[in-house]
């Protein structure tokens, strides 16, 4: 032997698979860039002005209160970019843009550093910001605006001032697919959902891109294929049965799986891994009680929309699951 | 190889469930012919190199020994004899520093450098006419474990009671471990000795079925096996699995081909299957034939701060040194220095100790492969139970380890855990999984009453 090696001591196994944690964020970030395209090309420069507003909330609050991670900056593994995106996605389009920047604060202080940082929360963060902003600004929050194809548009009221409480000017409010729906029995064509030309919030609107992310994801394994497809089949059974029941009351399912949040929060929200739980059989519970929750709480609730609470709710059952739904192991 | 053959490999292949996929790295030396050690001055022969109980040594210092010479017999039941493995003279019996970081009672002897180290041992009887007590006896005479790494004494593997039915003989040539090539090359040299183990096994077993199980990756040994067997009118089918982690375990072997779990706390032969190491079977076949006991065995010196990576055949006792030196010696760039493979090696701190009937492969890596991942909080993303060959829960298990919640990690069945690492390998966070879980594993025992 040449030179003297440095050889340091430790413990098998000495490899390492290529997928880390920073990777997992950052691809998950990725997926959402062409969401947010299709934002911009429906709802104009609001779209990304609401984006950037809630994700510098995120990015703020947690470069100041997250923990220092390993990679130095607690910013770098991505999460609280893909928490910012996230929120924005489930805003509506003439949303004030310092309640987003508000919402990303709260996202990322309630929703994540108080429970101790990435890895240690039990709701989704993006959910948590989603959930506090539709408790302080209910009406700013359901104040939808149809896509009106002007790029360069921003709408008046995103530039609203703090706490300014006069009438929002112009805002010309549409119902959504899901609240003609709940209170005039109006179903939308399902091409317009899939394509997204429809009123509701940036990143709902189109059904089909966020079918592709979802695949893409389940197939490059980011996100567990259990949940989306537990989530939408029992979503699709449950309402097609309620359907054929009274279909004249009630929405196709089709209708149900393609309107409103549930896509958006199916492939994105629902699967976040952190509050989701662990095993097979905990991860089917999950998915089916969502989809339950939710078509209970879009037809017989007093919401059009449901899927905000419903995965918060599963979110808050997840520890619960975690500890009883366990593997069958080796060998018993 | 012509590709009709290796379509014939690319045929639905059995395997287990869950695993990973690690880099195989086998390049670096699976063409490499086995290579012959030459005899080096000096060799350190510690009593244990098996599980169970160490050897007795019968020789005394200044005693002179001659190759393949009984200088220890078994110390107990489980326990086996061990063998001069040159001609020379005892110089020592004392402690000297084992490959498992002990100093441990060895025997030193001082090669002769005179001896042409021809080896010149009566011829055995062969194992055709011997009763079935005097072949398991036979056996630990020869000195024979199991060559895979865990060195379990073969005799006692094989001395099946009344009651335990062998059905199914299962040879083991997976070889999961990424770089090691130690197992294919003996498959492909040393064929004929191993269908002739196999027969010679086979003759007192009596199984309905003899398997031999070889990871896809090596296409060169499931043919040359198949022709071996052939050839020698030996029913024994030769089964190509895939290539997945770790599939050379037992238990997933026994998913692999038959389908069947072992349950928890039993034996393979519980199910009706023997499951035995390739290199065993060779030594089995070079005792009665050749007259030869345990002295050698086919080592892989490999990994990328290897100058010279290798397959060869060192006789025991041989210092590692000795042995990396004959492969070129390490370069500057080596980080860690494992004996074994890289997902359940074990690190040594030098080089300054013997080869030992268990040692499969010795692998010094550099700073690229072992580079240090950033560790994060667990994301909970399910990767460690889909790779978990027990279906297992790692990440809980390591979440309670740290906790140092020992009952609740026994509850969640921290004992089955047989230490493979896929967790770990997974794991995107980079928490030691296994290695927090081993911890556990240890607690539970201390604190178990005796
Ligand atoms: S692989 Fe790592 S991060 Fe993922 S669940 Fe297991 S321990 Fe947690
Ligand atoms: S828990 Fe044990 S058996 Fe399961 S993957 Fe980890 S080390 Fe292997």
């Amino acid at each position: 032997m040449v030179n003297k090696p440095k050889i340091t001591i430790s413990t098998s196994p000495f490899l390492h698979d290529q997928v880390t944690t920073p990777k997992i964020m950052w691809e998950l970030a990725y997926t959402l860039i062409p969401i947010l395209l299709a934002a911009v090309y429906y709802f104009g420069l609001s779209a990304l002005l609401i984006s950037l507003s809630c994700i510098a909330g995120c990015l703020v609050t947690e470069y100041y209160l997250g923990k220092r991670g390993p990679l130095g900056s607690p910013l770098r593994d991505g999460s609280a970019l893909v928490t910012g995106l996230l929120l924005a996605l489930t805003l509506p389009p003439g949303f004030p843009l310092w309640m987003a920047f508000v919402g990303g604060v709260v996202a990322i202080g309630m929703g994540k550093v108080i429970w101790g940082g990435l890895g240690q929360n039990v709701f989704n963060p993006a959910l948590v910001g989603r959930a506090f902003l539709q408790a302080a600004f209910p009406t700013a929050i359901t104040t939808w605006e149809p896509p009106d194809g002007r790029y360069w548009g921003v709408r008046g009221t995103n530039l609203a001032m703090p706490f300014y409480q006069g009438e929002p000017v112009d805002a010309l409010s549409t119902a959504t697919p899901l609240s003609e729906m709940k209170f005039s029995h109006e179903p939308t064509e399902l091409a317009d959902l899939l394509l997204g030309n429809i009123s509701g919030s940036l990143g709902e609107t189109c059904a089909l891109l966020l079918l592709l992310a979802g695949l893409y994801l389940a197939f490059r394994r980011i996100i567990n294929w259990r949940i989306p497809v537990a989530i939408l089949a029992t979503v699709a059974l449950f309402s097609g049965i309620v359907y054929l029941l009274a279909p004249d009351r009630y929405p196709s399912p089709g209708f149900m799986v393609l309107a409103g949040g549930l896509l958006l929060g199916t492939v994105y929200m629902a699967t976040d891994p952190v509050s989701s739980p662990l095993t097979p059989k905990g991860i089917w519970i999950f998915g089916i009680g969502i989809g339950l929750l939710v078509v209970l709480i879009r037809i017989w609730g007093g919401l059009p929309e449901g899927v905000m609470y419903a995965i918060l709710l599963m979110n808050a059952a997840t520890p619960l699951i975690n500890r009883f739904a366990r593997t069958r192991v080796y060998g018993y | 190889m012509t590709g009709s053959n290796q379509n014939a490999l690319k045929d639905k292949l059995l395997t287990f469930r869950h695993g990973v996929h690690p880099e195989e790295y086998k390049e670096l030396s699976n063409h490499q012919r086995i290579e012959r050690m030459p005899f080096v001055e000096e060799y350190t022969l510690p009593l244990l190199q098996h599980i169970g109980a160490p050897s007795k040594p019968l020789v005394h210092k200044g005693q002179y020994v001659r190759r393949g010479g009984l200088i220890a017999e078994a110390g107990a039941y489980v326990s086996v004899a061990l063998h001069a493995p040159v001609d020379g003279t005892v110089t020592d019996v004392g402690l000297y520093g084992h490959p498992n970081g002990q100093m441990l009672p060895a025997i030193k002897i001082r090669t002769d450098p005179f001896s042409t180290q021809q080896l010149d041992q009566p011829a055995q009887r062969q194992p055709e006419e011997l009763a079935k007590a005097e072949f398991i006896e036979a056996i630990q005479r020869a000195g024979i474990v199991g060559l895979g790494g865990a060195a379990f004494p073969a005799h006692v593997k094989f001395n099946l009671s009344e009651n335990q039915l062998c059905r199914y003989l299962m040879l083991n040539g997976c070889e999961c471990e990424p770089f090691l090539t130690c197992d294919h090359r003996v498959m492909v040299e040393y064929a004929e000795e191993l269908i002739d183990g196999t027969r010679i096994l086979q003759h007192f077993i009596q199984a309905e079925k003899v398997y031999i199980a070889i990871e896809a990756n090596k296409p060169d040994a499931v043919i040359t096996l198949r022709a071996a067997a052939a050839k020698a009118g030996f029913p024994v089918e030769i089964i190509p699995l895939q290539v997945k982690y770790p599939q050379g375990a037992e238990k997933m072997m026994i998913s692999a081909i038959l389908g069947k779990e072992v349950p928890a706390g039993k034996l393979p032969i519980d199910v009706g299957v023997l499951v035995s190491n390739v290199g065993s079977i060779v030594a089995l076949s070079q005792y009665f034939r050749q007259s030869q006991p345990l002295i050698e065995r086919v080592i892989t010196v490999t990994g990328p701060a290897v100058r010279r990576p290798a397959n060869v055949l060192v006789p025991l006792g041989t210092p590692m040194r000795s042995l990396v030196e004959f492969c070129g010696g390490i370069t500057g760039e080596a980080a860690r220095i494992l004996l074994g493979g890289p997902m359940m090696g074990i690190v040594q701190k030098s080089l300054d100790t013997p080869v030992v009937k268990g040692t499969s492969g010795i692998l010094v890596l550099t700073e690229r492969e072992v580079q240090d991942i950033d560790t994060f909080s667990c994301i909970r993303c399910g990767r460690c139970l889909e790779a978990c060959p027990l279906f297992l829960n790692p990440a809980r298990l390591g979440l309670l380890a740290r906790k140092g919640l020992w009952e609740d990690m026994e509850d969640n069945n921290a004992l089955d855990c047989f230490e493979c690492g896929a967790c770990s390998y997974v794991c995107p966070s980079a928490i030691p999984l296994v290695q927090s879980i081993k911890v556990g594993k240890s607690m539970i025992r201390e604190r178990k009453p005796k």
